[in-house]
């Protein structure tokens, strides 16, 4: 599924909690639940993305010029948020990612979650997912 | 103001809330509940009142004008410092200077005083209750000035260790600055006892009053402080604006903090005198409008009555405690039997900003993190706690929904 498509899914299931706030945090973070665990040994300094108020780790590998994403977060919506956007980019190429462009906060009414204070956050965890993608799209060129 | 008396407090909470219009409204479809009051508090009719009527009425730079506008602003705005040195039962209205808050109230006696008195090898003492803005200031000047910090301790409760202050105290001692509430946990400070002590060493005393402002009764010669400060918009007053209390005579020795309009008696390129207190301490054009606004908030709270917004408060604090205890998994941050209302807590593996997100969707407003108090967040071994701090305004109906949003989060997280 394509990245615009898998946000439009994601557009499809909020919208049936029908802009209820409540609802759709709690189906966030029922998300942010379900993601696969991260090593813990993946949980590093380096690993962790700056400029979350709530700590974000975050890893990346290719598998057959796909890259896929790992993350964890303390916080259980911020874990959520990142579910999400590991759903979005995850096994897609470097190429896909680095031109992929991210719509769905604001439509599933979670702009308020990265507007303002978290902002920073979420900006920062879109960055460092493209940036794992350069990263990738680089080393392959090398190779290459 | 209406303020017919009712069984306990004597607050009638009904019409009280019906001076603060932004109480008024949905959040995310809810009620608001506003439960952040130790970090802003809302503002009564009479407080916006005041700034329309300035704006609209009589708007103009205050004391060297001779129109009649310019009177009406300067004698509005020495009528503020009159009723601030009341509320504070200072000696004379020479020793109130208007600030932009706690926070300037603080650096302004760390520079002012502290540059001048400081010697390389004295020693400043602070608590491990305080703010940063009640630490930063203080560790610049020690920085300067060759000087040390000593913290006085803070138990497992979350109230000062004297026994450990008493020790801290010696010969080089020159600053005793703790808050008179803590902003975090709650706990009222013996703050006469620890500027006596002070006293003896032969210290000179700063106490923060922000967290007190509005919830306890403040006597600066009583307690014999030094310096006293509060911010304005923490008492239902304006942001921008706030209060240091200073002995005239201390004020006098002090030099200037900042250079500009005001502050002079006569200027010339070869030597410049300064005014007299407390205008010394008042460079430029002040927040006129915001000082007589604070006017108002003062006395909404003499007229509304500090003794009864207490006792409603804690009758708040003492339900909402109890009733928070009950709930599994939380425990509550600072248990003092000496509390303003601010009631902080943490719940067992649920991250703070996750229940106050949580509470947010049903329009309750807290506060979460380590609200500035970094080193006491170290001390009592937490990351941040979820922080509910009331006022006059709030209900028990409210509590019941802080009550109701957190077994929510709980039931769902746990």
């Amino acid at each position: 599924m394509s990245i615009t498509d898998t946000q439009e899914e994601i557009v499809n299931e909020f919208s049936l909690l029908e802009g209820d706030q409540e609802m759709s945090v709690l189906y966030l973070m029922e998300l942010g639940q379900k993601l696969p665990a991260m090593k813990e040994e993946d949980k590093t300094e380096q690993n962790e993305v700056k400029g979350c108020q709530s700590r974000v780790w975050l890893t990346a590998e290719v598998k057959h010029g796909a890259v896929f994403f790992s993350a964890d977060s303390n916080t259980a919506i911020t874990k959520g948020l990142i579910s999400l956007l590991i759903r979005v980019f995850s096994g897609h190429t470097p190429q896909e990612i680095l031109s992929g462009e991210i719509t769905f906060p604001s439509r599933i009414g979670m702009d308020r979650f990265i507007g303002t204070q978290r902002s920073n956050g979420f900006a920062a965890m879109i960055k460092q997912m493209k940036m794992y993608a350069l990263a990738f799209q680089t080393r392959s060129q090398i190779q290459a | 103001m209406e303020n017919v008396a009712s069984i306990g407090s004597g607050i009638e909470v009904e019409e009280i809330r019906k001076l603060f219009p932004i109480l008024h409204q949905k959040i995310n479809g809810h009620d608001l509940v506003y439960f952040d009051n130790a970090a802003t508090t809302q503002k009564p009719v009479q407080v916006l009142d005041a700034l329309q009527a300035y704006y609209t009425g009589y708007n103009a730079n205050i004391h060297r004008g001779i129109h009649t506008l310019a009177e009406r602003a300067t004698t509005a705005f020495e009528q503020t410092r009159a009723t601030a040195a009341s509320f504070l039962n200072a000696g004379s209205k020479e020793e109130i200077i208007f600030v932009r808050g706690v926070t300037e109230a603080i650096n302004l006696v760390a520079s002012s005083y502290g540059r001048s008195m400081l010697k390389k090898g004295d020693e400043i003492i602070l608590s491990g209750l305080e703010h940063h803005s009640n630490i930063v200031p203080w560790q610049l000047i020690a920085e300067e000035k060759q000087c040390h910090i000593r913290v006085i301790p803070v138990t497992d409760s979350g109230e000062l260790d004297l026994l450990a202050y008493k020790g801290l105290l010696n010969e080089r001692t020159r600053i005793v600055s703790v808050n008179h509430a803590s902003n975090s946990l709650g706990t009222i400070n013996p703050v006469k006892e620890i500027i006596k002590l002070a006293h003896q060493a032969g210290a000179v005393t700063l106490i923060d009053g922000a967290q007190a402002a509005a919830h306890l009764p403040i006597d600066v010669q009583d307690l014999d402080c030094d310096f006293y400060c509060l911010s304005g918009h923490k008492m239902y007053g304006p942001t921008g604006v706030g209060v240091l209390y200073g002995k005239k005579k201390i004020l006098e020795a002090m030099p200037p903090y900042m250079g500009g309009g005001e502050m002079i008696r006569q200027v010339t390129f070869e030597k410049t005198t300064w005014n007299d207190v407390p205008y010394k301490f008042e460079a430029g054009t002040p927040n006129i409008a915001d000082v007589i606004a604070l006017k108002s908030a003062f006395d909404f709270i003499s007229g509304t009555g500090k003794e009864a917004m207490a006792q409603h408060e804690s009758m708040l604090l003492r339900y909402a405690t109890e009733q928070l205890s009950e709930l599994k998994g939380l425990r509550v941050v600072g248990i003092s039997k000496n509390k303003v209302s601010v009631l902080s807590f943490v719940i067992e593996g649920i991250h703070p900003f996750d229940i106050g997100q949580m509470l947010d969707t049903r329009g309750i407003a807290v506060r979460t993190g380590h609200h500035c108090t970094q080193p006491l967040m170290d001390r009592m071994g937490l990351e941040g706690t979820v922080r509910a701090s009331f006022a006059v305004y709030n209900t028990r109906k409210e509590t019941d929904k802080l009550i109701e949003g957190l077994q929510r989060v709980i039931g769902f997280l746990k």
